[in-house]
């Protein structure tokens, strides 16, 4: 599955905040965005994930996104591998052992998430990715209180990833040493509507 | 959806989840009466299905802001809307496993509180089809308030005054089954309104509740 974006407008709390936005994500390859705090990397995230509506242009292929947020989703009272069960029986696949070993889980697996450091935690939340089954997988700063080890191991599973067809849109401030090109989001700074931007519902209720 | 239905049974269940509260408060609340209105049977039988049913509602409403708000704060609610499961049967699923941990509960209790507070006998099995027949809308309601408040900063209160008024006449009609029960009078007029609105609630509730779960995630 193919991710396109086309012409894409995306607001935060009713303001445009990038605008213009094209590109196309193919099976195989994974497309990593930069840009300065503030520019919009999550919202633009939120919105191919299908958490809000954007203010104009075109997505396809969002029904096959996977969406790793900021925050892990973890239950801490439940066990690592309870979660991962709860969240394939979401997505309707079964493999969770699979996913506990990719992510170097499983002597965790009986241990409730509570317990958890904070980047065994992480690791747990990337894990979601895998028994998501989709194929274009979607992550906002995936690497946040990861040590270098886990980095690397995370860089493998989505190298594996995408070596089976699958895709990934990463925003991210460091190196994951993948072959992935880079989209710099500053170009597309939302202009103000006085300079030709897009209105957004924060400006028209001003209007 | 049927694992998210375990999943929330079992986070209810273990430590921290709150089952069980909202058994204790109906408890108090059935102790606390006869202690405020002094012992008198006759008065006391006379008030119990109200405060039966207050208690009921008002243990049920305890335990509401949980239902969303825990999700929300772990992220696990934007996992679950970008699910493939649809965010309709996301808020059915809480909203039953919501009955199943408070209201269920509470319906099997009643008749021990019931003794309490000098009901008298031929109000036990109207009281207990009443709760069983109202306690789904409470949570269902209860859900929708829980729905529009998800994401603000102590919005338990908020919530409650949303809710409270939207109880009433699930209220009004669960107390007065009780009370024609008790006088021997018809009670398939209350029963069956009381039946309705649980109905309508369970019908309707589930998409607005989304739409406001929607609309806050954005």
């Amino acid at each position: 599955m193919e991710l396109q974006v086309h012409d894409l407008a995306v607001a935060r709390a009713g303001v445009a905040v990038l605008e213009g936005l094209s590109f196309r994500l193919l099976p195989g390859r994974a497309l990593v965005l930069r840009g300065p705090n503030g520019i919009g990397k999550t919202t633009l995230l939120r919105t191919l994930a299908g958490l809000q509506p954007a203010l104009a242009g075109r997505v396809s292929g969002a029904e096959a996104v996977a969406y790793a947020a900021h925050a892990d989703g973890v239950k801490a009272v439940l066990t690592v591998a309870e979660n991962l069960a709860f969240w394939a029986a979401a997505y309707g696949t079964a493999d969770v052992a699979a996913a506990l070993d990719a992510m170097n889980l499983r002597a965790l697996a009986d241990r409730r998430a509570a317990n958890l450091s904070a980047g065994q935690k992480r690791r747990l939340g990337l894990a979601r990715l895998l028994v998501t089954g989709r194929e274009i997988w979607v992550m906002d700063e995936p690497t946040v209180s990861l040590d270098a080890d886990s980095v690397a191991l995370f860089a493998a599973v989505v190298r594996r990833h995408l070596q089976q067809g699958g895709s990934a849109l990463i925003a991210t401030h460091i190196d994951l040493g993948l072959e992935a090109d880079v989209l710099e989001l500053s170009p597309y700074r939302a202009k103000p509507p006085a300079a030709g931007g897009h209105v957004g519902a924060f400006d028209e209720a001003f209007e | 959806m049927i694992a998210l239905l375990a999943r929330d049974l079992r986070l209810a269940v273990r430590a921290g989840g709150g089952f069980g509260l909202g058994l204790a408060f109906f408890l108090l609340v059935a102790v606390i009466v006869p202690l405020g209105v002094g012992p008198e049977p006759a008065i006391l039988a006379k008030i119990a299905p109200g405060i039966l049913w207050v208690g009921a509602l008002l243990s049920c409403l305890l335990s509401l802001d949980r239902i969303f708000a825990l999700d929300f704060e772990d992220g696990s609610l934007d996992l679950l809307a970008t699910s493939p499961m649809p965010l309709e049967g996301v808020v059915a699923m809480k909203a039953l496993a919501h009955w199943l941990v408070t209201g269920l509960p509470l319906v099997m209790v009643a008749p021990v509180l019931a003794l309490l507070l000098n009901l008298p006998l031929a109000g036990y099995g109207w009281l207990v089809i009443s709760l069983a027949a109202g306690t789904p809308a409470l949570s269902v309601i209860g859900a929708f308030g829980a729905a529009l408040t998800v994401g603000l900063k102590r919005g338990g209160l908020l919530m409650s005054l949303l809710v409270l008024p939207l109880y009433m006449p699930t209220l009004i009609f669960g107390a007065e089954v009780v009370k024609r029960g008790l006088a021997g009078m018809d009670v398939g007029t209350a029963l069956a309104l009381l039946a309705g609105i649980t109905a309508g609630a369970v019908a309707l509730l589930p998409f607005a509740a989304a739409a406001a779960i929607r609309v806050n995630l954005r």
